[in-house]
């Protein structure tokens, strides 16, 4: 953790081009570190929780999916908000906080909700508000941290971190129920104190409030959506919404490919294992080539690997099951390494520092609105006309947004302007 | 304007912040490890096989008692009688004739489920692993025809919806079907082909070949009645979940979904098989249960406990007269016995 205090010789240090051998500013690691403890607290009660509330409480599924429904929508509001409130008076650690807070102090009330569902419901929104309130503030703190050169590769390192806690939380979860026999209180609890400890760490190593000078010259008014007064943004942010709204989720990729192979259904929750392993390996390569190569072409590429993965599950059936999967999984982690960091890698300098969180806020929700946009529609040409008919669907639809997304995304170098717009 | 990041990351110098952490994860660990001792010694008291002394002998209203995970058994009359406790650790039960079935969930990495398959003095016969959460647990009269449903998670349209997997186990020939979905269906008059068809809740008439299930496709569930010897099933009506066969075999009762509200979607019914008319029963309350007939005139079934139980057993009169009064104050999975 030591190298939390590496921050100033990363603002100091002369601008070059961002080489092999330099540091990841200690601010991500730090924000690595908490969202690695974090996500290993929230996975295991994510991987729990539909057992738990089913089989554990007798809830019905049906009522389970309403909630759930409901509380993913509401955080992509909540989001906005988050952003809009770690811009103003660049409260970013402090908004981040009490977001990370807010979630590890919903297990409890998971704990002492027993079965009460509207206790269950109350936990559940506190979770996915927390959660919903920290993403921004903290993807602006890795830009505001990091040399915008580098950029790809910090929210590589910050997302292979992130993506590590998300594989070893279910299998901690499931190693508890295992051990205790099914007792879900002890994730909870376990999960509590996980999450506990990423506050702690954010608090002792994640630096607190810019000292920026707050009338700089181009210091904005502070309303939520300034940020799609820049051309740039809006562009980015046309781009990543076209190119959301023909990505049809995971969900339905692991259902073909179970199709595909029968794969016994037990079997399922382990797909997602194989994909975000991979993206973990390739986080940091490929933010490290969209810093070399400039973030738009690994950004657009990376969607071919999207692509790939759709024309893969339309190949004819046949043949080995490994020979369908492992390539399934692999463009699929390909796809998430390439796009997730290196788009706030893209968008970060576009914005000026002070309406950072805001502007990421908008672009994740932006982005989040359109794939479920496109699940739905997915779902809607499934039932409608079939699977394969459904997957030339999203295999047109994807072809056209990657050529609206290739004139959109502004094509000037993450260089000069860019600089120049983080320092006003 | 990232300058003088050390200084304003915390008031502690590095040597004390690496001793808050370190302190803390400590006092962390050891809260965690002290709770998940605790709860494995809490859970280790539980045992799972039945006692030697718990036996199926009625007449005597089986069930689950939710404080402890076990099957237990009262007599049929009244609410406050003693319960006789020492059943095997199930799910969910159910037992008729000879056999019972206990459903089993399995705690581990993938949701796994044992279907066991008990004989008279609950000594297991047959243990078969299913993926999945167990929900649903029949056994014809004669104690020869099993069926169990589980929630096959993540098996979906969505993270979060659900689907179903329904077995059925032949107990005198041995042989097991581990998903009845392949089972030719006719809808309307005509062969309905889809690749979304879930079947769940079972019951099985006395002959030991006819039963009733209900299966889902298109966003639509439907009654049907299904023919173990041919292999075909057709659909009776629209809109009957978890279909239950009275003893006497001229009866259905089913929960019906009459709300949008997910909160209280459904209510219970009692559908007469020679006229196709349907009964609302009593109870106001949303029951998502397979209820149980515990004679031919009173249904049983469970519902959300009071006073922080997980769930209490009720019973209602079927021909839609009487109120619904509690049977059983913390248990679910009703079975009349004998």
């Amino acid at each position: 953790m030591y190298l939390a205090t590496t921050g100033r010789r990363d603002a100091s240090a002369p601008p070059r081009t961002g080489g092999a051998g330099r540091r990841v500013p200690g601010t991500v690691l730090a924000l690595g570190t908490v969202s690695l403890v974090t996500d290993i607290s929230s996975e295991m009660v994510t991987a729990v929780l539909p057992l738990y509330l089913v089989l554990g409480l007798g809830l019905s599924p049906l009522q389970f999916g309403f909630l759930d429904g409901l509380f993913n929508g509401a955080a992509s509001v909540v989001r906005l908000v988050g952003g809009h409130a770690a811009d103003r008076g660049q409260r970013h650690k402090r908004v981040a906080g009490i977001g990370y807070a807010l979630s590890a102090c919903s297990r409890l009330g998971l704990l002492l909700a027993g079965g009460a569902t509207a206790g269950i419901a109350a936990a559940l929104a506190a979770d996915r508000v927390g959660k919903g309130i920290r993403t921004a503030p903290r993807d602006a703190l890795i830009t505001l941290s990091s040399r915008p050169e580098v950029l790809g590769r910090s929210f590589g390192v910050h997302r292979a971190m992130d993506t590590t806690g998300a594989l070893l939380g279910p299998l901690a979860a499931f190693a508890l129920l295992w051990a205790t026999a099914d007792a879900y209180d002890a994730v909870f609890v376990v999960s509590f104190c996980v999450g506990l400890l990423g506050v702690l760490l954010l608090v002792l190593y994640v630096p607190g409030p810019h000292p920026t000078p707050p009338t700089s010259p181009t210091s904005r008014s502070g309303k939520a959506f300034d940020a799609l007064r820049d051309p740039g943004f809006r562009r980015i942010l046309g781009a990543a919404a076209l190119l959301g709204a023909a990505t049809v989720g995971d969900a339905f990729v692991y259902l073909l490919l179970q199709r595909r192979l029968d794969l016994p259904v037990g079997w399922f929750p382990l797909l997602p294992l194989g994909a975000a392993a991979c993206y973990l390996l390739l986080a940091v390569p490929a933010g490290r080539i969209a810093d070399r190569a400039g973030r738009r072409l690994p950004f657009l590429y990376g969607h071919l690997a999207l692509l790939g993965v759709y024309a893969t599950l339309l190949a004819p059936a046949g043949g080995p099951g490994p020979l369908l999967l492992v390539p399934v999984l692999v463009l699929l982690g390909v796809f998430y390494a390439t796009t997730d960091g290196v788009l706030m890698a893209l968008a970060g300098p576009v914005l000026p520092a002070d309406g950072r969180a805001g502007g990421l806020a908008l672009l994740q929700t932006g982005q989040a609105l359109a794939r479920m946009l496109a699940a739905a529609g997915f779902g809607a040409a499934w039932t409608a006309w079939g699977p394969r008919p459904a997957l030339w669907a999203a295999i047109a639809a994807l072809l056209a947004a990657l050529a609206g997304g290739w004139a959109l995304l502004p094509r000037n170098p993450p260089g000069a302007r860019i600089s120049e717009r983080r320092t006003a | 304007m990232i300058v003088r990041f050390p200084s304003s990351a915390a008031p502690l110098g590095p040597r004390a912040r690496i001793a808050v952490v370190v302190a803390a994860v400590l006092l962390l660990a050891g809260g965690s490890v002290g709770y998940v001792l605790h709860a494995r010694h809490r859970s280790q008291g539980q045992l799972v096989d039945a006692d030697a002394s718990f036996t199926l002998t009625g007449p005597a209203v089986y069930f689950r008692d939710t404080a402890s995970g076990r099957v237990a058994h009262q007599p049929r009359a009244g609410t406050t009688a003693a319960r006789t406790t020492g059943g095997p650790a199930c799910d969910r039960f159910y037992a008729s004739g000879d056999s019972a079935l206990c459903l089993r969930a399995k705690p581990g990495v993938l949701p796994k489920s044992y279907a066991i398959v008990l004989d008279r003095h609950l000594r297991e016969v047959r243990r078969i692993t299913v993926p999945g959460v167990p929900t649903r647990a029949r056994v014809s009269a004669s104690g020869r025809m099993l069926s169990w449903t589980v929630f096959a998670t993540g098996d979906s349209y969505a993270t979060t919806a659900f689907s179903t997997r329904t077995a059925v186990l032949d107990l005198r020939t041995g042989y097991l079907i581990k998903s009845i979905e392949d089972i030719p269906l006719t809808i309307d008059g005509a062969r309905h082909h889809a690749p979304d068809v879930n079947y769940w809740g079972v019951t099985f008439a006395r002959d030991d070949n006819r039963f009733y299930a209900t299966v889902s496709t298109k966003g639509r569930t439907y009654l049907v009645e299904g023919n173990m010897r041919d292999w075909s099933a057709k659909a009776l009506r629209q809109n009957a979940e978890c279909p239950s066969l009275s003893p006497d075999n001229t009866r259905i009762a089913f929960k019906k979904k009459v709300s949008e509200d997910p909160a209280a979607p459904w209510r219970l019914y009692v559908l007469d098989l020679r006229t196709m008319r349907e009964t609302l029963l009593a109870e106001t309350r949303s029951v998502d249960d397979q209820a149980a007939w515990l004679d031919d005139g009173t249904v049983a079934y469970a519902l959300p406990g009071a006073a922080g139980r997980a769930s209490d057993i009720w019973t209602v009169p079927a021909d839609g007269t009487g109120a619904p009064r509690v049977a059983v104050a913390g248990g679910s999975s009703p079975v009349a016995v004998g």
